[in-house]
């Protein structure tokens, strides 16, 4: 306490000193202190823009702005956001998990239980099913971070829920588990045993620390390469079932209405799709090298090439692939480019291990139409004009 | 030595959790299922429902369920809408299930007070959101038993995942 004082009082001596002479030589060369909880250059100024879908709080989205990021790991602070009844508060030492239904024990996990599990760490994306909507309903947004922003990349620390599940004995007619969240609308999913028994995590750590309380903090399921909604936050009960709960976000939402009136439902995987992030809507460029560069991802593994092209789909050249290219993670591609003030339209698309090739705007509403909004994945072209301005097409 | 042996032994056995109390799995566990496994016994009718939409919904989602543009989802309304070019989907027009109306509105409503209302006044408010959408009658009481049997305009309009539909070429 008194040490404090003292530094305090020397500090005002200095600034004292200094504003007493006429004119400094420069300024002070020492740098700051340093910072209980780190925090970016005051320079830095790229945040999520928001989006509340209604008037009640906490019902829309905050979007990633992928244009000012680099690499493949979305920082936890600019993570993509998608809330259908707010971010509850919750204390970690009350949070508890139920797992009760068709299996030998129910029990009730604590985070203590939890942690207590051998950990696993995983990077992988997380995409919300309605990332893009508008592009396809023709409402096209003006930049990446409005049009993309719905997705972000993540390590995440938890346990396999198999190995939680291990000793709990569930049953063979179990055939879905039906995941709920402790936000204030009980959000609730139905989630196929076999993904369950494949790779979903129970994960409570984000980028080497513990969750953001908008990412689910402290407990949250992880579902790779499934629709974000399906990944349920603030997960506190795991119900197990021989049929799917029919709840309202998965009949309600994010099923896929078509063209003949039928919407398909239970649609998880997020299919392949890569985007330019550099440059893209809203930038101005100048003629001279340029360096495309943007994301890739697949839900069915990992990206095995990205193609760029600066003509409008005429031609096309193969991206390079920032190594390692990790399954069910984003990938970054980069081309180099000379532009020579000639109009353009660039573009990328990829392919994943499965031989998907990512479809054009135009052969997913042949088949789709305009209104199943959910997990649209087509090429997204910009436009270049003559005087460098870059917009959606 | 022995201690060693000890805490291998602990470091190695399964963590886990204590067993589940019946009584808080009766308590957390409010999942309505589409045969109607999981409704708790009660019932309501559509004209007790009607006053406690009043007081308690019309606020966000207007006296006929309409809601209001831009703020708040309607809840009734676009029945037959689904295959035109400006397709509604709302409880009325998509929702395959009323169990499901039941489950969201006992979870999830109203909006900023969840779960305040009691169960009979869920089945009440619930046989009036069917009814402003034109589905059940204003005296026909929605119980555990007649619930799962209310025909939903939509109940066959899902089908299973058909991707990859798409087969793009290089
Ligand atoms: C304070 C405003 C508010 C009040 C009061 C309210 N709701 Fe809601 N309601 C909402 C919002 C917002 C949503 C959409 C939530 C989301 O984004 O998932 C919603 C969604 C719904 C839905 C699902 C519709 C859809 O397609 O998403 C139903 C059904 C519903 N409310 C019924 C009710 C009933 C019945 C009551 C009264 C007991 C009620 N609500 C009171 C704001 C409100």
């Amino acid at each position: 306490m008194k040490r404090e004082r003292r530094r305090f009082l020397a500090l005002g001596a200095g600034v004292l000193t200094g504003s007493s002479c006429k004119a400094p030589l420069q300024n002070s060369e020492s740098g700051a202190h340093m910072r209980a909880y780190g925090d970016r250059s005051p320079h830095e100024t790229t945040v999520r823009v928001i989006r509340e879908l209604t008037k009640s709080p906490g019902t829309g989205s905050s979007r990633t702005p992928h244009a000012d990021l680099f690499g493949t790991i979305t920082p936890s602070a600019l993570h993509f956001e998608r809330h259908h009844s707010g971010v509850p508060a919750i204390d970690p030492a009350k949070h508890e998990l139920l797992i009760h239904g068709l299996l030998d024990k129910p029990s009730v996990f604590t985070m203590t239980d939890i942690k207590a599990f051998p950990s696993f760490s995983r990077i992988y994306f997380l995409e919300c099913g309605g990332n893009s909507i508008g592009d396809q309903s023709g409402n096209t947004q003006p930049d990446v971070q409005r049009s993309h922003g719905l997705l972000s990349c993540t390590e995440w620390t938890g346990v396999p829920l198999k190995t939680v599940l291990r000793d709990l004995g569930v049953k063979p007619e179990a055939k879905w588990m039906i995941a709920e969240g402790a936000d204030a609308g009980r959000m609730a999913r139905s989630i196929p045993i076999e993904k369950v028994l494949d790779d979903a995590l129970l994960v409570y750590g984000q980028n080497g620390e513990a969750l953001r309380p908008e990412q689910g903090y402290p407990l949250r399921l992880l579902l790779p390469g499934w629709e974000g909604n399906a990944n349920v936050k603030w997960l506190h009960r795991l119900e197990f079932a021989a049929d799917p709960a029919m709840s309202a976000k998965e009949t309600g939402y994010y099923t896929e209405l078509g063209k003949d009136g039928k919407a398909q439902i239970f649609t998880f995987v997020m299919e392949a799709r890569s985007v330019i992030t550099r440059p893209s809507g809203g930038h101005t460029i100048t003629p001279g090298f340029h360096e495309i560069t943007g994301l890739a991802w697949t839900g069915r593994g990992r990206i095995t090439r990205v193609e760029v092209s600066t003509d409008g789909g005429k031609t096309w050249t193969d991206a390079a692939l920032q190594e390692p290219v990790l399954p069910l993670a984003v990938a970054r591609f980069r081309m180099p480019w000379e532009w020579d003030g000639t109009p353009a339209v660039l573009q990328s698309r990829c392919t994943d291990e499965t031989g998907y090739l990512q479809p054009t705007h135009e052969e997913i509403i042949e088949v789709r139409g305009h209104f199943s909004g959910y997990h649209y994945n087509a090429i997204k072209p910009w436009r270049v004009a003559a005087d460098g301005k870059v917009t959606h097409v | 030595m022995f201690r060693a042996l000890l805490l291998c032994a602990v470091a190695f056995a399964q963590p886990k959790g204590r067993p589940a109390k019946p009584a808080e799995i009766e308590a957390r566990g409010i999942t309505v299922f589409a045969d109607g496994r999981g409704l708790p016994s009660g019932k309501g009718r559509a004209s007790e429902g009607a006053p406690i939409f009043k007081s308690k919904c019309a606020e966000c989602h207007n006296d006929k369920g309409e809601g209001r543009e831009g703020q708040y989802p309607p809840i009734a309304g676009g029945i037959g809408s689904l295959t035109s070019t400006k397709p509604l989907k709302t409880v009325g027009s998509y929702w395959p299930y009323a169990t499901t109306v039941f489950d969201y509105i006992r979870r999830a409503m109203p909006f900023d007070h969840p779960r305040s209302l009691t169960t009979n006044e869920v089945y009440a408010v619930t046989a009036f959101v069917l009814h402003l959408n034109g589905i059940v009658g204003i005296d026909e009481e929605m119980n555990e038993k007649t619930l799962p049997k209310v025909a939903m305009p939509n109940r066959d309009g899902f089908v299973p995942d058909k991707r990859p539909d798409i087969r793009s070429k290089r």
